[in-house]
């Protein structure tokens, strides 16, 4: 491959353009209702379990992490507080970042670059159906849906690792633990980690639809095509991550 | 009926490095023209700039007196309705069976109900012979099988301009001669314009109406085919009669004085070939009038063998 010092600004360029060309064929209708459900119920599937299986030891991390040091500076009462506070605030955002970029964004940039090499993208657009429309608002759409509920659970596996971890194995008073619940955290962090899923979701598979739509060169082309969607996809979700956390603190008044 | 499309002064390059420049051609109405040419000289890429798929650096293509080159995507889109393509391995949806494959157009287009969907979709697949096969996926049946698929899903929308992307490639010599009998028949039933990429010299001796030839990033030559089969041109001669004595080299072109040397010790070998007798529709294909007329043309030039159904 010939490097060429416009190639990035036309690749990040060309992402863009079809991002617009996502939000801009959103209210197209017919809304591919069939392809929408297909596609969350696809990408549901691959992320659930594993989703569940990492946030259970990542709560658990997080718990052990904040047990010790609230024991040393004497605020065991507050050890509740914190870990809610670290997993509904970030630790579920960024999971679900890297499962649903991981787990559902390789899965839609393999099927959409396998389509394209076998030419199946080019006979959709001369049977006159544009594959934006068709193909890759579904897929956004699916994503962020399932990013959504992902957040979710991710929060309440975590938090209930959390407690696991932090009552049964660091023998931590289980009133304080839940007295102490919501002391830190509020409704509106909440919201902020599920605006933030949302905003994952859809930029893990518009990256993935992107790369997957523009593979070339046969097989190796769509390994590729995966290996650097999923690169682009972890850089973007965690940059967009720091600035809508530094927002978020702007924004929305903290409690205490 | 049939649309014209109109090429002009087409030239695509990738990079530095060009494809195709300057390519000027009218596919008339309702006729079957073939473009041929060596090896990694671009046809594809031809086709798929002819349907809007890729974008030339310079130059127009006029289907329907509307230049494709310069349409909005929108528009694009309505446009492409007027084509049927098939893709060399078919491209057919890899993740539907085959009924569900050649009725995707129908679905996505038109508002026609499944029993009319099924009548319409059966009728495809008898003309191409693929009755039995509807629920096989695309992976479990064979290339030429496929072929046959990606033509029944090109032809559901009706359409006026069927573009064929090396319809015999991967072929065995009979299924090539059963699909170019195919192609001939279809022509004579829809009135549809035809334009096949490819390079198998015999399919382009006997199908056409007009034969073109790319090479060296050039249209060589372009017209009817009694003239490019008796054309002195070297390329021309050496390309359909598969020669290696010629311009065309194994890698790219050989050095003129080499070529000038072959080229003398052909003329020295006699005269060229007869035409080849040209493929005409099946004794069950009505004729229309243009079919009638070579039919008839084809009868004097060969004498008795072929008659008029």
């Amino acid at each position: 491959m010939r490097i060429s010092p416009t190639g990035a600004l036309r690749q990040s360029g060309n992402l863009f353009a079809m991002a617009l060309d996502v939000v801009r064929s959103l209210p197209r209708r017919p809304f591919q209702a069939r392809e929408f459900i297909q596609q969350a119920w696809f990408v549901a599937s691959v992320t659930i379990l594993p989703t569940a299986l990492v946030s259970i030891p990542f709560g658990a991390v997080i718990a052990l992490q904040i047990g010790s040091l609230t024991r040393q500076l004497g605020a065991q009462s507050f050890s509740g507080a914190a870990s809610v506070l670290a997993v509904l605030r970030e630790a579920s955002p960024i999971v679900t970042a890297l499962l649903i970029a991981g787990a559902g964004g390789t899965a839609i940039c393999a099927d959409l670059g396998a389509r394209k090499i076998r030419d199946e993208i080019d006979a959709m657009q001369v049977l006159g159906i544009d594959p934006i429309h068709r193909l890759v608002v579904p897929r956004v759409l699916a994503s962020m849906v399932v990013a959504v509920l992902l957040n979710g659970l991710v929060s309440v596996v975590g938090v209930a690792g959390g407690y696991f971890f932090n009552v049964v194995l660091q023998h931590g008073t289980p009133g304080a633990y839940l007295a102490s619940f919501t002391t830190l955290a509020q409704l509106s962090d909440l919201w902020a980690a599920e605006i933030k899923a949302l905003v994952f979701g859809a930029i893990a598979a518009i990256v993935a639809s992107y790369k997957g739509l523009t593979a070339q060169g046969g097989p190796k082309g769509v390994g590729d095509a995966v290996n650097q969607s999923v690169v682009i996809t972890f850089m973007l979700l965690f940059v967009t991550n720091f600035v809508m956390t530094a927002v978020y603190f702007q924004v929305v008044p903290q409690r205490g | 009926m049939g649309v014209e499309i109109c090429v002009e002064g087409l030239t695509k390059s990738f990079g530095h490095q060009v494809i195709w420049q300057d390519v000027s051609l009218t596919l008339p109405a309702g006729e079957v023209s073939v473009m041929l040419g060596p090896s990694g000289t671009g046809k594809s890429v031809f086709l798929k700039t002819l349907v809007g798929l890729l974008k030339p650096d310079r130059g127009s293509v006029k289907i329907a007196g509307r230049d494709i080159t310069r349409l909005r995507e929108h528009d694009l889109y309505e446009v492409r309705k007027l084509f049927g393509v098939l893709f060399q391995d078919g491209a057919l949806f890899g993740s539907m069976n085959l009924y569900d494959n050649i009725a995707f157009p129908l679905r996505e287009h038109t508002r026609k109900s499944e029993s009319e969907i099924k009548r319409i979709v059966l009728e495809k697949m008898d003309m191409v012979g693929l009755i039995g096969a509807e629920g096989k996926l695309p992976g479990e049946i064979s290339g030429g099988m496929r072929k046959r698929a990606g033509l029944a899903r090109a032809l559901v929308l009706d359409p006026e301009i069927i573009l064929f992307d090396e319809p015999d490639s991967g072929l065995d010599p009979v299924r090539v001669a059963y699909l170019n009998q195919l192609i001939v028949d279809l022509n004579a039933q829809i009135d549809a314009t035809f334009l096949i990429v490819t390079h198998d010299i015999a399919s382009a001796r006997q199908v056409p109406d007009n034969i073109g030839l790319l090479f060296r990033r050039e249209l060589v030559m372009f017209g009817p085919r009694e003239e490019l089969l008796a054309s002195d041109e070297p390329v021309v001669r050496q390309f359909l009669n598969g020669r290696m004595q010629g311009p065309i080299g194994m890698a790219e072109e050989k050095d003129a004085a080499q070529v000038e040397q072959e080229l003398a010790q052909i003329d020295e070998g006699g005269p060229a070939d007869a035409l080849t007798p040209r493929l005409l529709p099946g004794a069950g294909i009505a004729r229309p009038p243009r079919w009638e007329v070579i039919a008839r043309r084809e009868a004097e030039r060969h004498g008795t063998g072929v008659t008029s159904a």
